[in-house]
């Protein structure tokens, strides 16, 4: 194993988390070894690699994700800030990790309630009852997410009803309706048709003002297109991390290079 | 493949014939096979409809048994039937139900509720007599509730009980893990999950469940028998407020009662042919109710699913 190519910009953004030395377990196996890696601010930030490196288990740590499941060990530490919390401290509830930080899955997931529930349904679970309030921010989250015009004559439907790509966006809008601090998207468009993913991946791009953006995707003509950071992960490690531009032009790795150029995977 | 082994075209088709042969009869096999239940089955409802059916007058649903098969009717019976239902479902829906969330959501996986998971499956196969005298032991002597509609509510709900928690766990383990981790990814706690989420989608299956379950219940007589249920009740259990003195809310509980099964066990074994059709009457008016909740399990389960989809 030889240590991670980090290249760090020079003029540095300021940061938002950062993993340092993350190990992470599934009963005995070890599915991510030593990865660190920082997320800054504002940016869109890119998981590549073949499947099975490890790039969903290393996302699914920053909301605590597998803390649903018995037998997951966390090792290592994954910092959120200004505040440098570390959101793995079995200290720190995997709830209140999750109230800051919001993700999209890979298959659109919404509930079969109605689309304004959907967007609600984040606020509704921290208590919040005023209904003009709720207005206000289902309205505004919907706007967030692009998908406002189509469907705001229709908020009392079924949200199951929807294309599936109107779905992924209303799931985007379900994660921004509570202002998360980080939004985590794991291969948000494999499941929908290039025109939709083109406006996933537009959405994306006018999201980064407002939140920072951790993102797996297994398409690196995507990674390319909307992330400003990659990071190439193979078996488990952080193979190499830098600027996207960087990366793509000239990775320092051979391996990143060869994943790259498509020689492998 | 060696040149001897190639069939020739006649050889083939030849061949291809003979497994079509074979194809038809098990065909016609395993339709006699089906036909050999099904046909018994409706010859036995067909008696049954043509010896009862003549007997199905308003008067038979109005009247209390009588010595007189003419005049004898099924009132204390169906009105027993449906209070002991209550009683039953009011005990073992939501115990079923919550058991079941505690095994599915919130149990750790260890050998102890392995051991529970294995009993619940065994417990739904235990023989009914036995709920029964577990009942008379429990219910009717040591809590002391007597022979009575809650006592014969309570052990059918014990006696439904594994039927509800098995439905009710396939249910939630229905709803897809990608929903479920969506609604934990908005920061919900495990009971917000439970109750927005899980709840919800899983009515339609638990409902069915819980109505299967009923259809079950309304058809054991062993179990009511020997809880110690009378053949003859010309009475029925007293209404809130009502008599001199006004009886209490709840006594309707701790009152004797009959059920269907059991009336119609009582005419079957009465020597006079003319209670014979008493009891084909009383049995068609069962069919229909057991038939009717599954029915309605079914027209629910339809009604409640349209709107949940993943």
């Amino acid at each position: 194993m030889s240590a991670p190519t980090i290249t760090l910009p020079a003029d540095s953004p300021p940061m938002k988390a950062e993993s340092k030395a993350l190990d992470f377990y599934y009963g005995n196996f070890k599915a991510l070894k030593r990865v660190s890696m920082p997320v800054y601010e504002h940016k869109v930030t890119a998981l590549i690699g073949p499947s099975g490196c490890g790039k969903s288990t290393f996302l699914r740590c920053f909301n605590r994700m597998h803390d649903l499941y018995p037998g997951n060990r966390y090792d290592g530490t994954i910092q959120l800030l200004p505040d440098a919390v570390n959101l793995l401290d079995p200290g720190v509830d995997p709830i209140e990790v999750r109230m800051r930080i919001s993700m999209v899955f890979q298959k659109p997931n919404p509930f079969p309630k109605s689309i304004y529930e959907n967007v609600a349904y984040g606020l509704r679970v921290r208590g919040e009852k005023s209904r003009t309030y709720l207005d206000d921010k289902v309205e505004a989250a919907l706007k967030g997410a692009a998908i406002w015009e189509e469907v705001k004559d229709r908020l009392d439907e079924v949200a199951t009803n929807l294309s599936g790509g109107q779905q992924q966006r209303l799931c985007i809008a379900r994660a921004l309706a509570t202002d998360p601090e980080m939004l985590l998207f794991d291969e948000p468009t494999s499941a929908l048709d290039p025109i939709a993913t083109g406006s996933i991946e537009e959405l994306i791009n006018e999201l980064k003002d407002k939140v920072s953006i951790l993102i797996v995707t297994h398409n690196m003509q995507q990674a390319a297109r909307v992330s400003d950071f990659v990071g190439y992960m193979y078996l488990g490690e952080m193979i190499e991390f830098g600027d996207t531009k960087e990366i793509f032009m000239k990775p320092k790795r051979r391996e990143t290079e060869d994943y790259i150029t498509g020689r492998f995977g | 493949m060696a040149a001897g082994r190639t069939l020739g075209a006649q050889q083939m088709r030849a061949l291809i014939r003979k497994h079509k042969r074979l194809d038809a009869l098990f065909g016609l096999l395993g339709l006699l096979a089906l036909m050999v239940g099904v046909l018994t089955l409706a010859a036995l409802f067909a008696g049954m409809a043509i010896d009862g059916i003549p007997r199905l007058t308003g008067d038979f649903f109005t009247s209390f048994p009588s010595r007189r098969a003419g005049q004898a009717g099924i009132l204390s019976a169906w009105v027993g039937s449906i209070l002991v239902m209550l009683v039953t479902a009011f005990f073992a829906v939501p115990v079923g139900i919550y058991g079941a969330i505690y095994l599915e959501e919130y149990a750790r996986k260890n050998w102890f509720t392995d051991v529970i998971e294995i009993n619940i499956t065994n417990l739904a196969g235990v023989p009914s007599i036995v709920y029964g005298l577990l009942a008379l032991g429990l219910f009717v002597y040591t809590f002391g509730l007597g022979q009575s509609i809650l006592s014969a509510g309570l052990t059918l709900a014990l006696l439904i009980l594994p039927i509800v928690i098995v439905t009710t766990r396939e249910a939630l383990r229905a709803i897809p893990v990608h929903v479920r981790e969506g609604a934990y990814a908005c920061g919900a706690s495990q009971w917000q999950v439970v109750h927005d989420h899980l709840l919800p989608y899983g009515l339609p299956g638990i409902l069915t469940g819980v109505i299967i379950g009923m259809a079950r219940a309304i058809g054991e007589t062993a179990p009511i028998i020997t809880i110690g249920a009378l053949t003859f009740i010309a009475f029925l259990p007293p209404v809130p407020f009502s008599g001199e003195p006004p009886a209490g809310v709840l006594d309707w509980l701790f009152s004797p009662f009959t059920v269907m099964p059991i009336q119609i066990f009582n005419w079957t074994s009465r020597p006079d042919p003319a209670f014979h059709q008493n009891a084909a009457a009383a049995s068609f008016v069962l069919v229909f109710m057991t038939l009717g909740m599954n029915g309605l399990a079914i027209w629910l389960r339809y009604r409640l699913r349209k709107n949940i989809k993943w």
